[in-house]
């Protein structure tokens, strides 16, 4: 359903990106592995339109997407919770999901705020306070919910276990397969390598802006020289 | 500056003699209090305006009070020329200002300032110039002021008496004001700017357009200043330098009250229009203006993130 081809990608005089093929396909976990600065933040704003490709195609669902605005990419079903969570912290936690539906027309929007209090129960209880308020973990949960608000047909998770307790970490894995369950193609990019390459079926692991190694996240986990060079294992 | 400060052309409460030889009886002094309130529901509709577009787009709008001198002559033009009363004219002006604001947001500032909030501002600093002399080119500098059949109209409250069209701007605002909380609290547009305003790139995310919030909420506080021209006109004079003397006192309350606040540039504005209006009758109608630029100082002094501003 995403197809990404020669993505080149940078800020100023740099490229960052420098020449990405990658695909995901419906329902698939597809794992972004790599060292800090390699580039992985960098092409995740490229697919969600925070920045314009400088050349490549990204095409979702048949449709060319690069190039297109943030909105316009939502509009489309793929949505990127960003690292950092990025949730509003002076608007109520119903608030910041309600807006995650902003593309969304109104009429689905009750149930799916149930579909994700069903999900993340801890965010019913807390549906009124600001989410500014909200442990870290919360707060996570609080911008996949609001990612998952909008519909997305493939969510792009950006370090979603960064900054938690080991036990939460546990826990956001076992929310993610679960996500990933009811048939929603997941692109994980994430610096905890071994649960990513757990949880995922293929795997792309980058280093300075290019893909290095891609393949079956088993085959992947079971390679130590890679592991070892790329991943720091 | 005394000679541009916006000063409320002298209703009927100077028009009573019998009253003024007690200078600071208690109903002179609640009288100013009320005055007070009704000069300032108007300033509070200019510094909305100025705190909105702040809050979201995180510039000071130099062309603000281009945009209310505008709106003034926009009213004067629809009473003597087009003989439409400025409370009617209100809504059509407010709506032409909104899709103004919107447009040059979205299609001159937006695209000339490449990304970047900084340039924003320089961007409004030239608008507010041509503005200007557009005005001046049309209008020369001539003092201009319509004739409305109510202006000397007044409420007999007993102990004095309210010009009817300051208490009608004293409603409108109170009304507009309120409106303006709804919209961003209930209506998925206002939590989208709200949204903006705090976190750029999470809404983006989200799939808000952030360049068309811009450009909402730059047309709203074209339209608030609109509001206000036809809140002010039966009662008060154009010259292409206007608006100015308004957007110093609206600038003021938004530091007040706490730049961005809502909250904070109403109440802030109320309290302004109170502080002029007894500053004015202790001192002398002259140095009414002198309380609020001694608060001003004493604000940036003492608590400079203003009364409900957020903390850094």
């Amino acid at each position: 359903m995403l197809e990404v081809r020669g993505l080149i990608a940078g800020y100023g005089g740099t490229d960052v990106l420098r020449g990405i093929d990658l695909d995901v396909a419906p329902g698939e976990i597809v794992a972004v592995l790599g060292a800090n600065g390699v580039g992985k933040t960098t092409l995740n704003r490229a697919l969600s339109g925070l920045i314009a490709p400088r050349a490549g195609t990204i095409r979702f669902l048949g449709e060319a997407i690069g190039g297109r605005k943030p909105a316009a990419i939502v509009s489309a079903g793929l949505i990127h919770v960003p690292e950092g969570r990025r949730i509003f912290p002076n608007m109520s936690v119903r608030d910041n999901l309600v807006l995650g539906s902003y593309r969304r027309g109104k009429p689905a929007r009750q149930n799916n705020l149930e579909r994700i209090f069903a999900l993340f129960p801890r965010l019913r209880e807390r549906s009124a306070q600001a989410a500014g308020t909200l442990s870290g973990g919360e707060q996570q949960m609080l911008a996949i919910g609001r990612g998952l608000m909008g519909e997305p047909r493939l969510i792009i998770l950006d370090e979603p276990s960064l900054g938690l307790s080991p036990l939460l970490v546990e826990e956001m894995f076992t929310l993610i397969a679960r996500i990933a369950a009811d048939g929603l193609a997941v692109m994980l990019v994430e610096q905890n390598v071994v649960q990513s390459l757990e949880l995922a079926s293929r795997a792309y692991v980058l280093e300075n802006g290019r893909i290095v190694a891609a393949g079956p996240a088993a085959e992947i986990a079971a390679d130590p020289a890679l592991k070892h060079a790329y991943l720091g294992l | 500056m005394p000679s541009t400060a916006p000063r409320m052309r002298p209703g009927p409460k100077a028009a009573s003699p019998s009253k003024k030889t007690v200078m600071f009886a208690p109903d002179i002094i609640l009288a100013a209090v009320l005055n007070g309130l009704m000069t300032g529901s108007v300033y509070a509709l200019i510094a909305l305006g100025l705190t909105l577009v702040y809050g979201v787009l995180h510039i000071i709008n130099f062309a603000h009070g281009a945009t209310l001198t505008a709106a003034m002559f926009a009213v004067y033009v629809a009473q003597t020329m087009l003989a439409i009363d400025p409370y009617v004219a209100l809504v059509p002006i407010t709506l032409l200002f909104f899709v103004l604001g919107y447009g040059v947001q979205r299609f001159v500032i937006g695209p000339a300032s490449h990304g970047e909030d900084r340039n924003i501002l320089l961007v409004t600093l030239g608008l507010s110039i041509v503005i200007e002399n557009a005005m001046l080119s049309i209008f020369r500098s001539d003092t201009r002021s319509i004739d409305v059949p109510y202006a000397f109209e007044s409420i007999d409250l007993g102990f004095t008496f309210l010009a009817l069209p300051r208490v009608a701007a004293f409603g409108v605002a109170l009304l507009v004001a309120l409106l303006l909380g709804l919209l961003l609290t209930t209506t998925d547009t206002g939590r989208a700017i709200r949204a903006v305003a705090k976190e750029k790139t999470g809404a983006a995310l989200a799939g808000i357009d952030v360049a068309h919030i811009y450009a909402v909420t730059f047309g709203l506080g074209a339209a608030c200043v609109a509001i206000a021209a036809c809140l002010l006109m039966p009662t008060f004079y154009v010259t292409p330098r206007a608006g100015n003397a308004f957007v110093l006192v609206a600038f003021t309350i938004v530091v007040l009250g706490g730049m961005g606040s809502i909250p904070g540039a109403l109440l802030g504005a109320l309290f302004i229009g109170v502080v002029e209006s007894l500053c004015g009758l202790f001192f002398g109608e002259s140095l009414g203006q002198i309380g609020i630029f001694l608060i001003f100082i004493l604000v940036l002094l003492v608590k400079p993130t203003g009364l409900f501003g957020a903390r850094a």
